[in-house]
């Protein structure tokens, strides 16, 4: 059973079971008798599909900022940081566990995203969409280097009861934090589905977005809306955060861990689409998970570039892409 | 109801109307006939405050809303259905009509969802559809429904028969005089003279962003200056 344990909190466990792994591969590949072939790879995709959710989550912002300002958030890998950087202060200094801080947090930078719209990348723009790029990516230069300066480039983590916690589900064990993370993940992704298609609010967003003019025409503030909107996308950050925090590294850099991957969803799902970046965030955790388990940690990421490639290949708008 | 005073208006260094002044009173239906870019969609777009005038005065009933902004206009009950529709494509007919009533009649949202549905039973068969993938009639029944459900006191028109089949247009001004029945005041603004003039009382003619004819639309039907002004020949 310890084969397991690696998979889900690979990030100890990781060389001490290289070895194991290989050996296991090759079972896989060859069928070999010997092995549990079906256990492991199973570990592998359920492992993929559970940290997905949380792509999903990162890819849920910032396919909704671009769907409405038709811009790419530069700072949404440096906004992530921030709010992992504030669960960790919540969770160190006032002892609060990142899921208690999940609200706080999400909040939190609903604040911060609707104020740095409103107060810094609205104004700088004037509505133009070249300027608004830039200012996203002045804002992330901004942050980085300030929070570096503050709290040094050493990665940090907390340790809660949860972190090494496992549920056995029949033949596997799951990382509890990685489930809980998957679950809030797909119940934030609903909540938000739910407010965009049956509020007024969410109603007047799609509609921004896509017929700016008509929406003024009945009385809707586009620049109020698009503070909202982009608020709303960097409060999805405040809640990935606050998931990823038990099961994961807190530094400076660490957006960048997710923002390339959130990128990839975002054009592999379909800019500007919910469905898209759900199934997609699930499809590039699967992927990164099983080109782990098959070509091992250095080649593994090919995977992603191998499917990104293919699916624009057969749907240049992405998967769930409005085709023009 | 409305009252337009010496309004200059324009986009930029670009000025387009080189003041126009006309007036609307309740219950009245009146046209803005013109030309292509004569400056009628400008001064429907300083009536609704998508631009703001360089100078003159619009007063709707009795306040002054020059400088107002978009949504003030709207929630006084000045409503513009646009020229080229501008409905939500990615929205369903539903949703399109829900969001007419976004800033104004909102208390009696499903009472004049049901209304608007009764005056346009296509609408009503199509709720689900995205308007997107409407025709353009359907869009422009829309467009009308959606101005509806904010229980306007003045309804703009702006080239609501643009692009319709002859056969819809003759349906499209029935359902204006029909509004109209029923104690709507509407500016309509077309290209359309010989049916603009049929259903309202009164009509102005714009050329070069200014009035060059105005009166009864009776009289101004029979006016031989009426092909002239219109047509350009001078």
């Amino acid at each position: 059973m310890e084969v397991f344990c690696f998979f889900s909190s690979e990030k100890k466990v990781f060389f001490f079971e290289k070895k194991k792994q290989k050996t296991f591969v090759r079972g896989v590949l060859r069928g070999h008798r010997g092995f549990v072939v079906t256990d492991i790879f199973l570990a592998a995709l359920i492992n993929g599909i559970l940290i997905g959710g949380v792509y999903a989550l990162v890819a849920l912002g910032l396919t909704l900022i671009y769907g409405v300002l038709h811009i790419v958030n530069f700072a949404h890998g440096s906004l992530l940081m921030v709010a992992m950087f504030a669960a960790w202060l919540l969770a160190e200094k006032v002892g609060l566990s990142p899921y208690a801080a999940l609200p706080v947090v999400a909040a939190g930078m609903f604040g911060v995203g609707w104020g740095l719209y409103r107060f810094v990348i609205g104004r700088v723009s004037r509505g133009e969409d070249r300027a608004i790029l830039l200012a996203t990516l002045g804002v992330a230069v901004v942050l980085d280097n300030a929070f570096l300066a503050m709290f040094g480039g050493d990665t940090r983590q907390i340790e809660t009861d949860l972190t090494f916690a496992m549920w056995e589900v029949g033949p596997l064990l799951l990382s509890v934090p990685k489930v809980i993370a998957f679950g809030a993940s797909l119940a934030i992704a609903g909540l938000l589905w739910a407010f965009m298609a049956l509020t007024d609010t969410g109603r007047a967003i799609r509609a921004v977005a896509k017929e700016p003019e008509g929406a003024r025409l009945m009385g809707i503030r586009p620049d109020r809306i698009f503070a909202l909107a982009y608020g709303i996308g960097i409060a999805c950050l405040g809640a990935a955060a606050c998931l990823l925090l038990p099961s994961f590294f807190v530094s400076p850099h660490v957006g960048n861990v997710f923002v390339l991957v959130a990128f990839t969803i975002v054009v592999l799902g379909g800019m500007g689409s919910f469905p898209g970046a759900v199934v997609g965030g699930i499809l590039i955790g699967v992927t990164e998970s099983l080109g782990g388990l098959f070509l091992g940690e250095s080649l593994g990421p090919i995977g992603i570039s191998l499917v990104f490639i293919a699916v624009l290949l057969l749907r240049p708008t992405g998967l769930f892409g409005a085709t023009r | 109801m409305l009252e337009v005073v010496d309004l200059h208006a324009g986009y930029g260094p670009f000025a387009v109307l080189h003041g126009i002044a006309l007036a609307v009173a309740a219950g009245e239906i009146v046209a803005v006939l013109g030309a292509n870019g004569a400056g009628k969609t400008t001064l429907n777009r300083a009536l609704s405050g998508l631009i703001r005038p360089t100078s003159g005065r619009i007063v709707f009933e009795g306040r002054d809303i020059t400088a107002a902004g978009h949504d003030a206009i709207v929630r006084a009950g000045l409503i513009h259905v646009p020229e080229g529709r501008k409905i939500f494509p990615n929205l369903t007919v539903r949703d399109n009509l829900l969001l007419g009533a976004y800033l104004r009649g909102r208390a009696h949202r499903a009472r004049n969802l049901a209304r608007v549905l009764d005056i346009f039973p296509r609408l009503a068969e199509r709720l689900g559809q995205l308007a997107g993938s409407m025709s353009g009639g359907e869009q422009q029944m829309l467009a009308i429904g959606r101005g509806l459900m904010a229980e306007p006191r003045l309804l703009i028109l702006d080239e609501p028969s643009l692009g319709l089949s002859p056969l819809l247009t003759e349906e499209l001004f029935t359902l204006i005089a029909r509004l109209h029945g029923e104690g709507l005041s509407i500016l309509l603004v077309e290209q359309n003279v010989v049916q603009s003039l049929a259903i309202a009382h009164r009509a102005y003619v714009v050329e070069h962003g200014a009035v060059a004819l105005a009166g009864a639309a009776g009289a101004l039907t029979d006016d031989p200056r009426l092909k002239s002004a219109y047509l350009g020949l001078a």
